[in-house]
């Protein structure tokens, strides 16, 4: 079906134009008209995302509401535009996401209050042109523009240590990006003139370069998404960054790591992702235990959940690698899911850093006492985060250990492990947070939740527990477009 | 004997600029010290006037003239629009600083306009002596508008410095080409090709004067290794003679390239082509590894034009329209971004206080957001990220690289790109996350603040929409080869 109006470009420029109009209201001493303007702009950008949703058309895999333009001749680069299954959900997420980061922000921050909210708008645009884009070219410009107000989020408004954060996340994700640029750049001559991402996909490459194809995209996805080894920017960007760039990060720039493995590692170079699938599997399973082990011992909440957020991805990719239509899925379920869940838990230590300015779990205590219904939302996220079946949680890796077990006993065995540091690690933070004593003073002062905050917990709680007993229509939307994934990729092109 | 006069117009705009150049002087001598205005004006009206004169003489054909030492061709009358418009930016930009500093006088914008006449030469020259005559007069006039500021001991030695090498460099360039002529015989761009080609000359001498063109061209350039003048030079000139150096000869630079290598030795690629490889490679290396340590902020912006030229090196290395264009694109776009960079530096200078440390640029968005913003937007940008538009030129140059085979040397470029991405990232870090040491806002004549603003809005309008540009770029190429 075609649906004329170019809702994909209203998706992506409509949070970008807001976000330039927050920058223009200037001053803190506009900052209510800054709030209230980013909000209108984050709300009208999610209600834009709801007919790509109902006009979507589950029963084919190919590309949908497709724009395409030409935008510089001189290189054959086109604004080209569309969504399938895999993108579609992800620019959903986005698209929930961020009215959710501004109302996290509304009080908190106080200052240059334009420029916070209207940088989160602008990178909410330039995520919906990630996952939306069919043009490696306009990809790779989206995909590295992201990299900028992030920067700015984490150097601005963050922690003490904010600006070696701030500088490593750029670097080390500017380091991956440039080597896929060669890659694409390769892939234009290989292709004699085309950047077209659907044209990649038919191109038939020898063993060699796609494993050199396969590495150079691997090395810009694995910073991103981040898996071990390259993940060490990933806890020092979060725990220095305001409550809502650790949102965005986890809930939506990790994604862009796991998408860019569908879009372009599996199906460009399929060949080189069978023969590079045990290295992948382990790499991924090495982040599931080894990582998980290192969060158990966090004394920063903010780190802990961070190290988890690793630990969780490298599930999505496990399930990647699987090549498998349970395991892909499954992972797919996973990071829309982990979305919300570390979204969740990360505006949970937002709640209590406003209140205390302190992330040490040692500093907290029985916070039950003072904030019991702050205490009901977050134990509903540590066990959502902890797998518990009835939580979207629990979907994602369930179906990715499920085809583990098809593969191979042991990396079933190793991945099942998740369930239990997972909730080792998230528990006993949790209790050492919210139970015993009432630990100091300052535990004691602590006010509830507000109205603000209790909304925003509430709208994640209902879709945490929504998605966790009935994920079909999230699965739905993907099936066809797995599943054509996975025939492309068996087909080799060799 | 019969004198047939030449064809003067594929000249008319060089004539026109050496007639007005003589009345900027004298009309400067004759309004005296209260109206120096005067010769600012006459100096933009110059400028247009040849912009004029180039734009109504525009076509795609070539002209040779005066027995085919001189060519006006669609590549040299883009190139000498840019230069135009480059050097009428840098005067708006370096009006209130040379006028706070006592140099606002006729010398400054007749070697101004003395050095343009040399890049239109260098650029417009199709015989060996002519590009040299070009590139002496720009030189010459660059060495003065150094040491202009007679009394500061910086700039003359900088002058001193940039003298001694340049002539150096000039020696090198002669030898190299004697040797040329001693092989083939003849000095003429055209007939030298044919020459080579026709394989008549001696092989080895070609090459022995080959090496010393280049390194001839790598001195003007500043490519390592023979960069070591420009640091000393950038940081002891005047901040708006550093403008100017930066900016408007590296296009002249580049016909000049086009010319000698290109055009002239076109045949002897092969030859040239590992050594542009070395030269490239180096020159990133340096110019982005040692850009690091300064904290001198022309210093570390002489280094960053290092890392550059070694770009713009990388787009003649594959020796076809595709590399060549990227390299024109190359060399506009860092243009561009050069001139508002130092226009921001000159705009932190206030009368009696030279801004020069990186510090200088702490806390500004809180002092003047918008122009942190375009400073956010130029440093981006000559760090290569999109939708910026240096990424583009990166981009072309590094698609030119690619398709002559050269992969490895395109992750070599990328890697020392993100070293490079770094020290921009530190201006950032500094307007951005700092706090101000003092927060008076900045204050600017209006016809600065309107080009300025346009000048960064055209990093990021031309990075979203970088046909244009990159068009012109092959129209330019192609039309004229």
């Amino acid at each position: 079906m075609s649906f004329e109006f170019p809702l994909l470009s209203l998706i992506i420029w409509l949070p970008i134009v807001f976000g330039i109009a927050v920058f223009t209201t200037g001053n803190d001493s506009n900052a209510q008209l800054a709030r209230w303007l980013a909000l209108v702009g984050s709300i009208l950008g999610f209600l834009v995302a709801i007919p790509l949703y109902s006009n979507f058309d589950v029963t084919t895999g190919a590309m949908q509401f497709v724009e395409n333009h030409v935008w510089f001749e001189r290189f054959n680069v086109n604004y080209h535009l569309g969504v399938d299954g895999i993108s579609m959900p992800l620019i959903l997420l986005n698209c929930f996401i961020t009215p959710l980061i501004v109302v996290a922000g509304w009080e908190v921050i106080k200052e240059r209050v334009s420029q916070y909210m209207g940088a989160f708008l602008v990178m909410s645009g330039i995520v919906n042109g990630v996952f939306a884009s069919l043009d490696a070219i306009l990809f790779y410009v989206f995909w590295e523009a992201s990299l900028i107000p992030m920067f700015l989020i984490i150097g601005i408004w963050g922690g003490p240590n904010r600006v070696y954060a701030a500088i490593k996340f750029f670097l080390y994700t500017l380091l991956g990006s440039l080597l896929m640029l060669i890659a694409l750049i390769y892939l234009y001559q290989t292709s004699e003139g085309s950047f077209s991402i659907e044209d990649y996909h038919k191109l038939a490459i020898p063993l060699t370069p796609q494993i050199f194809i396969f590495i150079a995209f691997l090395l810009a996805f694995a910073v991103k998404v981040p898996m071990w080894p390259v993940h060490t920017w990933l806890p020092d960007a979060h725990v220095e960054a305001p409550t809502g760039g650790s949102v965005v990060l986890a809930a939506i720039l990790l994604k862009l790591g796991g998408y860019g493995f569908l879009r372009f590692s599996l199906p460009i170079a399929p060949d080189a992702s069978l023969y590079l699938a045990d290295m992948m599997i382990a790499l991924s399973l090495i982040a599931v235990v080894y990582i998980g082990l290192i969060a158990l011992m966090q004394a920063d909440m903010k780190k802990l959940i961070a190290y988890s957020s690793v630990a969780h991805m490298g599930f999505v990719t496990l399930g990647f690698f699987l090549l498998n239509t349970y395991g892909i899925e499954g992972a797919m379920v996973q990071m829309i899911s982990h979305g919300f869940i570390s979204g969740a838990m990360f505006l949970c230590v937002g709640v209590l850093y406003d209140r205390l300015h302190s992330r040490q779990i040692a500093d907290y205590g029985g916070v039950v006492n003072k904030m019991p219904a702050f205490a009901a939302f977050f134990m509903l996220f540590a066990m959502a985060n902890a797998g518990l079946p009835g939580t979207s949680g629990f979907v994602g890796e369930f179906m990715v250990i499920m085809s583990a077990v098809k593969v191979n006993f042991w990396y079933a065995f190793l991945a099942a492990t998740t369930l239990i540091f997972g909730a080792a690690y998230t528990l006993w933070m949790y209790k050492r947070v919210i139970f015993g004593a009432v630990a100091s003073p300052a535990v004691e002062g602590l006010q509830d939740i507000s109205k603000r905050e209790f909304a925003l917990l509430a709208i994640l709680a209902i879709t945490v527990l929504w998605f966790g007993v009935y994920p079909y229509p999230l699965t739905e939307i993907m099936h066809t477009t797995v599943d054509q994934l996975l025939t492309h990729v068996n087909n080799s092109k060799l | 004997m019969n004198f047939i006069p030449p064809d003067f117009a594929p000249a008319s705009s060089e004539i026109f600029m050496l007639i007005m150049v003589c009345v900027v002087m004298l009309a400067d001598l004759a309004a005296g010290d209260s109206r120096r205005y005067v010769a600012y004006l006459l100096t933009q009206v110059t400028l247009l006037g040849c912009a004029i004169l180039t734009f109504v003489s525009f076509s795609t054909e070539i002209k040779h003239t005066f027995h085919g030492m001189y060519v006006d061709d669609t590549m040299a009358d883009i190139l000498k629009l840019m230069v135009y418009g480059t050097v009428s930016a840098v005067l708006v930009y370096s009006h209130a600083y040379i006028s706070d500093r006592g140099m606002l006088r006729g010398e400054f914008f007749s070697l101004i306009l003395f050095a343009t006449l040399g890049m239109m030469v260098m650029i417009s020259a199709s015989h060996f002596l002519t590009l040299y005559i070009g590139l002496e007069l720009l030189s010459l006039s660059l060495y003065a508008l150094v040491a202009l500021r007679r009394e500061s001991i910086v700039a003359t030695e900088a002058a001193m410095k940039f003298f001694v090498l340049g002539a150096l460099a000039s020696g090198f360039l002669l030898y190299g080409m004697s040797m040329v002529y001693g092989a083939t015989g003849t000095l003429h761009v055209s007939q030298l090709a044919q020459i080579i080609q026709s394989e008549a000359s001696s092989k080895e001498v070609l090459v022995v004067g080959l090496v010393f063109i280049v390194a001839g061209i790598s001195f003007k350039l500043s490519a390592a290794p023979f960069h070591m003048w420009a640091p000393d030079v950038y940081q002891g000139s005047p901040t708006a003679v550093t403008l100017f150096i930066g900016s408007a000869p590296k296009l002249a630079a580049f016909g000049f390239v086009m010319r000698l290598l290109v055009e002239g030795m076109g045949e002897m690629v092969s030859d040239w082509q590992g050594m542009l490889v070395i030269l490239a490679v180096l020159s990133m290396a340096v110019g982005n590894i040692a850009a690091i340590a300064q904290t001198n902020i022309k210093r570390m912006l002489a280094y960053s034009t290092i890392s550059h030229m070694g770009f713009l090196l990388l787009g003649f290395i594959s020796a076809d329209f595709n590399g060549y264009s990227s390299a024109l694109f190359y060399v506009i776009a860092y243009v561009l971004m050069t001139l508002g960079t130092f226009a921001m530096i000159m705009l932190l200078c206030r009368s009696g206080f030279e801004a020069e440390n990186i510090d200088d640029f702490k806390g500004l968005s809180r002092r003047s957001p918008w122009y942190a913003f375009i400073t956010l937007m130029l440093m981006l940008s000559l760090a290569g990220i999109p939708p910026m538009i240096g990424f583009y030129a990166k981009f072309a140059v590094l698609q030119a690289v690619v398709n002559a085979g050269y992969v490895w040397l395109a992750v070599a470029a990328v890697l020392f790109s993100l070293i490079g991405a770094f020290y921009y990232l530190r201006i950032i870090k500094l307007m951005y996350f700092d706090e101000p040491e003092t927060t008076e806002p900045l204050v600017l004549n209006s016809d600065v603040k309107i080009l300025l603003s346009a000048n960064g809005f055209a990093v990021l309008a031309l990075g979203i929409f970088p046909q244009s540009l990159m068009g012109l770029s092959l129209y330019a190429i192609q039309n004229s080869m």
